[in-house]
Order: structure tokens, then C-alpha cells, then sequence
């Protein structure tokens, strides 16, 4: 096997705040290989945005990468990069789509502008090449009458063409790695489905990496190969996105899973997940999910599960890979149990 | 009052915001956000109504409560013209109609503790004071599955799903019999909105409340809802069951938006109507059946440009505003004048819908 794209060990991102140590990332290691689509899905404050900022060194103090993190890229260690270097990988190698397009984009410049810095910058081209490679790009991202969008401002564009721009920024260099964290939760079901379906459409021309970061099952299953579930700080499980759904291991993943109304399936109430998750400054001992797990035992609270092989390249942090019966035996969370009307 | 009436009853519903430019802030046009708009909600019901974001969904809602007072139309609430009604009568009102908001966070005022929060009802409606308001804050925390200590503490001090349960238990504070839901869970995470979703339904079946519920997540209105009334630029398309709606809708746009939604299982990879282009200004709407420029239709034609679509019957308790989807009461002739050139013939790609 050759060496994969990206290749991310022991990734710890931790924010140092005056209420404790906000540890948001602690130990994430995955690697992404060339051309692969892999999604990370958890829920608000499990990691995966600050996983995605990290891996571009987008870190603001009072956060901090850890040392004895790890991230190579190309062959190259990020984390220890000169600011320098660092830039010169940012929007040229990896790029990143965000997930608020208008404050993803500076409301002055025209957006025609906006795309040809980005070749201006990384491929020193000159102002006109730049300009006519924005507004290709732009048609490309299936804008039409590209030419006279190009030298509109950001608020005359609807959200959907907006995120057409930024994608079209992202796209402008052929990065070997493009972040997209949540592009498409601000947009609706049907330019959604656009959108996805652009991405997916590029992503066979241009050949790029994507690393797609959702908390939406749906978009996972439709865009992605390989999944990572992240929960409080921890990647959870790994597996091929059939593999996952077919047969989710860990706990969490099966809750997502049920949680969730399907069209089509009718059904008197919905599977929750009891309780919240916790906080980041204080994650508990032993298994992270412990409280909310309807499996748990004793186990759970003495040792913090490592990532079981389950089969294949499916991995889970679960210690029902040890104890699988325990499964057949499901008890009410130790969490107390919010939502319930009391009768 | 007898029950066949229904609780709510909306008719020829009509809100423009008026667009004023230059010095004088003359009127320069207007935005239609709601635009002849009818439907009843029944006593004990769910009536989910969906749409993208600017098709109106919300300003209905906000209308029927005259938090935004309609241009013109009809709103019923037992019977009794909420148009027509002054102030005091509207305060009454207030008491039998209440709202949750989408955003937990600015709905709640960050300067009041929870149980002031949920005491305003009581105290404005003259409900309860002194011990019996306390106990009551008390029972209502509980009731939405929050601990009865919460009352003293602040709304920042709270999680996304705990802060909507209390947007809730204000709401319920006043005994109400109809609460227009404006997206409640949206803002959520999807093991948090499940269990916000559990409690709502618990409480109609404990309460007897009658819900409308708007929202813009067609799974999560399918789940609650017992009909389900689709907007697109301000009107509604189609009205239906929720279970004839799912299988088998008649209106092209609901066909598209049903498609576009992700499926959590990728096995089942579908056929998708991707629609093209964005939803057309509410300033400036179209011509004709205001969804005719992006549908996929195959009998479409110049006729859909020029006759506007009424909301017709096409299949007992199914109706949806579409001239080409048979039974119309739209007969060919009128097509023909109108430039149509395809006869009306149901030809609609449900697999796209169906994996």
C-alpha cells in the first residue's frame, strides 16, 4: 500500500480556558489516501470542526496542538511547519469549504476577485489570467452567465451560488485535499442536493481528496466511502460507509442511527439518545459514553476502551468487541433519563 | 360549537411587505410572502407545514397569531374572527395560541431566570401568583423533563435541548389549545431533536393540544405530523395526509423536495430531481404556477406561464395546485387558449421519491 495523502496520529487540539483545559480533540488518528472521500459525523462539540482547523493549523490561542501530535501531509509534518510553508500548503494543497458562505466571504470584493486572488497568491499568474481562471472555475461550479457573476458582490448571490463560489475557490489550485465542514447545512433540501451533487461531480474530474464533516447521517451515506463517528474528543468507530450501516458496533453510532425519522418508516416514537454530552473540559473516566449507553458495565467505568479491530477495516471503541453477548442485554442508562414527562 | 368545526381556520391568507426606496421612502412594489393562502386545522391535529427557506412558512404562522398583522384574509380560531379582534380580545386569545420559537437562544430573555421566564404567562393572564405561580414553574420544569431547582438559574447556563424545553414549558404555561411549533428542533443535534420530538407528541396526547407545526426537515414533519400542507414562494402547493404525501405526491415541487433528501443508507441510492436554479423572488413571482420556470413536468407548456392553479381535489382529502396533473378541473380547452400543448397526464417520476 502506498503511503496514504494525509496521515494524522494522536491528534490533541486542547483550548486552554479560564473554566479548565477544553480538551475538544484528544488522540484522533485516521489517514485520508488520494482521491478518497471520508466523512466524519458527531454531533455539536465532539471534535470534528477543530479536527478539520488543525489539520491547517487554523488554531487560534488559547487552543494549542498538543506536541506529539502528528499530522503529515504529502509527505510533510504540519504540525511543526514554519507560518511561512504553512500558507503556502492553505488554499493550494488543502483547501477548505466553510459552512456559513456569506461570512466566508469579504462582503467589499467582488467575488470574480475574491476566486483569482486565490491563483494570484499561490500561482503568482497575472491579474487578467487569474481573472479569466476564476470565471472559468465559476462556470465550472455550474454558475451561470459566469462572466457577469464574477463581478458581483457576495449579497447579490443567493446562498446556494454563494457556496458555488466558495467552492470554486477551493477548487482553484487542484488541491490534493479539499475540508468541507458542513457545506451544505445553511442551504436548503433542494439546492443541498445541487450542491452534493457538485462535489461529488468535481471530485471525479479534478481527482481531489475530500474530507467531508457533517452531523447529517444522510449526506455521509450518500457522499462518502469511509466514515469516521467522532464522540466527546474520540474517534469511535471507522468503517466503510456499507459496513457502518449494515452494522454499526458502537453504541453511539447505533443511537445516531435510531435517533434519526426516516421517510417511509412510521414509527410512534422516536429512539433517543438519553442525556447530553459532556463537557469537554471534563470528559468522563473510562468509556466517554458510559452514561448514555444502554450496554455499559462495569468494565466501562475502569478502562477506557481502546479501538477494537471488529472486522476488516472496521475499528470501535467499544468493549463489547470483547463481551459481544452483552449486547442481548440492554439496561436503562445510568444517565438520568431528561425528556420523559413525569407521569 | 359543535367538533366537526375546525379549530383554525385560514382563508385567502395574504401578507405583502411593502419594498419603499429613495428619500421619501416611496413604495416601490412589495413582497408577497404570504399570497392567498387557505387551509383548516382540526381540533387535536398536526398540521406540518414545510417549504424552503422565503416560501412563507413562517410569516404564515406568524400571521395566524397576528405576531405580524396580514395584508388581508381570514383567520378563525373557534369560530371567532381573530382579524376583527381589539386588544383585550387578542390578549385573551393569546392565552388559547401560543408559539415556540426556533432559536432557543434569543427567544429567551437573558436577563430573566427561568422561572420568571415561564411566569410572565401566568402573571399577565392572572393564572396564578405568589406560592401556587412557584409551584406551578415547579411542575411545568418537570413536566418538560427539567429539575424543578432549574427555575432560580439563568438561560445561558443551559443546553441547546434543555433551553428549547423551556421555550416549551413558557409556552404551555398558559394552558393553550393550539401552539404554532416554528421550527423547534432545527437548531438541534439529531440525538437531542428526537427527544424534544418525543416530548411534543407526549404532551398533545396528555394535553390535547392541536400543533402546527412548520418546519423545513420533510423526515421530521413525516413523524409528527398528521397532515402536511407544502409552500413554495408564499402559497401552498399541496395539502395531504402525511402518509399520501410521502407516497405518492401529485405536486411536481413536492416530488423534487422529497427527492433531494439525503438517505441515511447507502445501499438505497436513488433517483434525484435536481432542481435547477434558485427559488425565484417573492418580489417579483412568476407567472402562471409560480414553481412553472424549475418544473420538471413532462406535460408542461406555455398554458402553466399564464393560468394560475388553484388548489383542486385530486384524490379524496389530496389536493395540490398543478393544471397537468389529472383530475384538473382546468379543461384542456382553457389550455389549449391559454398556449398549452400537452394534454394533462399523470407522468410523474415517482421512483425518484421511492428507493
Amino acid at each position: 500500500m502506498t503511503a496514504p495523502l494525509l496521515s494524522i496520529h494522536d491528534l490533541r487540539t486542547w483550548f486552554y480556558t479560564e473554566g479548565g483545559v477544553a480538551r475538544a480533540v484528544d488522540g484522533v488518528s485516521f489517514d485520508i489516501g488520494a482521491g478518497e472521500t471520508v466523512g466524519i459525523v458527531g454531533e455539536s462539540g465532539c471534535g470534528k470542526s477543530v479536527t478539520a482547523l488543525s489539520i491547517l493549523r487554523l488554531i487560534q490561542p488559547p487552543g494549542r496542538i498538543e506536541t506529539g501530535s502528528r499530522i503529515e501531509f504529502e509527505g510533510r509534518e504540519i504540525v511543526t511547519l514554519g507560518d511561512e510553508e504553512i500558507r503556502d500548503i492553505r488554499g493550494n494543497r488543502i483547501s477548505m469549504i466553510f459552512q456559513e458562505p456569506m461570512s466566508a466571504l469579504n462582503p467589499v470584493f467582488r467575488v470574480g476577485d475574491q476566486v483569482a486572488e486565490v491563483a494570484r497568491v499561490h500561482a503568482g499568474m497575472s491579474k487578467k489570467e487569474a481573472w479569466d481562471r476564476a470565471v472559468e472555475m465559476l462556470a465550472l461550479t455550474g454558475i451561470p452567465d459566469a462572466e457577469t457573476r464574477a463581478r458581483q458582490y457576495p449579497h447579490q448571490l443567493s446562498g446556494g451560488m454563494r457556496q458555488r463560489v466558495l467552492i470554486a475557490m477551493a477548487l482553484m489550485m487542484k488541491p490534493a485535499l479539499v475540508i468541507a465542514d458542513e457545506p451544505t447545512t445553511a442551504l436548503d433540501v433542494t439546492i443541498q442536493a445541487q450542491i452534493l451533487d457538485l462535489l461529488v461531480d468535481l471530485q471525479k474530474k479534478i481527482g481531489t481528496s475530500i474530507l467531508m464533516i457533517t452531523h447529517d447521517l444522510g449526506v455521509i451515506a450518500e457522499t462518502t466511502s469511509r466514515v469516521i463517528v467522532m464522540y466527546a474528543g474520540e474517534v469511535v468507530e471507522q468503517a466503510d460507509v456499507d459496513e457502518l450501516f449494515a452494522k454499526p458496533h458502537h453504541p453511539y453510532t447505533e443511537g445516531l442511527m435510531h435517533s434519526m425519522p426516516h421517510i417511509g418508516h412510521d414509527q410512534e416514537r422516536l429512539n433517543v439518545i438519553p442525556g447530553t454530552v459532556p463537557s469537554p473540559t471534563d470528559w468522563p473516566h473510562g468509556c466517554r459514553f458510559r452514561d448514555r449507553c444502554p450496554y455499559s458495565w462495569e468494565l466501562c467505568e475502569r478502562e477506557h476502551p481502546p479501538l477494537y479491530e471488529v472486522g476488516g477495516a472496521h475499528v470501535s471503541r467499544c468493549h463489547l468487541a470483547i463481551e459481544p453477548e452483552r449486547r442481548n442485554h440492554p439496561h436503562p442508562p445510568l444517565v438520568v433519563q431528561e425528556g420523559v414527562a413525569a407521569a | 360549537m359543535n367538533d366537526a368545526q375546525p379549530l383554525l381556520s385560514v382563508r385567502n391568507l395574504r401578507k405583502e411587505f411593502p419594498i419603499r426606496k429613495g428619500v421619501f421612502a416611496r413604495q416601490v412594489g412589495s413582497v408577497k410572502a404570504v399570497n392567498d393562502v387557505s387551509f383548516d386545522v382540526a381540533r387535536g391535529e398536526t398540521l406540518g407545514v414545510v417549504g424552503e427557506s422565503g416560501c412563507g412558512k413562517t410569516t404564515t404562522g406568524r400571521t395566524i397569531l397576528r405576531l405580524i398583522e396580514p395584508t388581508s384574509g381570514e383567520v378563525r380560531f373557534e369560530g371567532r374572527d381573530v382579524r376583527s379582534m381589539g386588544t383585550s380580545e387578542l390578549r385573551a386569545l393569546r392565552r388559547e395560541m401560543q408559539i415556540i420559537f426556533q432559536d432557543p437562544v434569543s427567544s429567551l430573555n437573558p436577563r430573566m431566570t427561568v422561572g420568571a421566564i415561564i411566569r410572565e404567562g401566568l402573571t399577565i393572564h392572572e393564572l396564578a401568583e405568589g406560592a401556587a405561580a412557584v409551584a406551578r414553574v415547579r411542575q411545568l420544569l418537570e413536566e418538560v423533563g427539567l429539575r424543578a431547582e432549574y427555575s432560580n438559574r439563568y438561560p445561558h447556563e443551559f443546553s441547546g435541548g434543555q433551553r428549547q424545553r423551556i421555550g416549551i414549558a413558557r409556552a404551555l404555561s398558559v394552558e393553550p389549545k393550539f401552539i404554532v411549533c416554528d421550527e423547534p428542533v432545527s437548531a438541534l443535534d439529531v440525538s437531542v431533536q428526537a427527544q424534544v420530538i418525543n416530548l411534543l407528541g407526549d404532551l398533545q396526547r396528555e394535553h390535547d393540544l392541536t400543533y402546527m407545526f412548520i418546519a423545513h426537515d420533510l423526515s421530521v414533519v413525516e413523524h409528527i405530523a398528521d397532515r402536511v400542507a407544502v409552500m413554495y414562494l408564499g402559497k401552498v402547493v399541496e395539502l395531504a395526509t402525511s402518509d399520501d404525501l410521502y407516497r405518492e405526491p401529485l405536486m411536481p415541487y413536492t416530488q423534487a423536495l422529497l427527492s433531494a433528501v439525503p438517505v441515511a443508507d447507502p445501499k438505497a441510492r436513488k433517483e434525484r430531481i435536481i432542481l435547477q436554479g434558485d427559488v425565484p423572488s417573492p418580489a417579483n413571482p412568476p407567472t402562471g404556477c409560480v414553481f412553472h420556470p424549475r418544473c420538471h413536468h413532462p406535460a408542461k407548456d406555455a398554458a402553466c406561464a399564464k393560468i394560475v392553479p388553484s388548489l383542486e381535489e385530486k384524490a379524496p382529502g389530496h389536493f395540490a395546485a398543478c393544471i397537468k396533473q389529472p383530475p384538473t378541473k382546468v379543461s384542456w380547452e382553457e389550455q389549449k387558449q391559454a398556449g398549452g400543448v400537452h394534454p394533462p397526464e399523470r407522468y410523474l417520476p415517482l421512483a425518484a421519491v421511492h428507493a
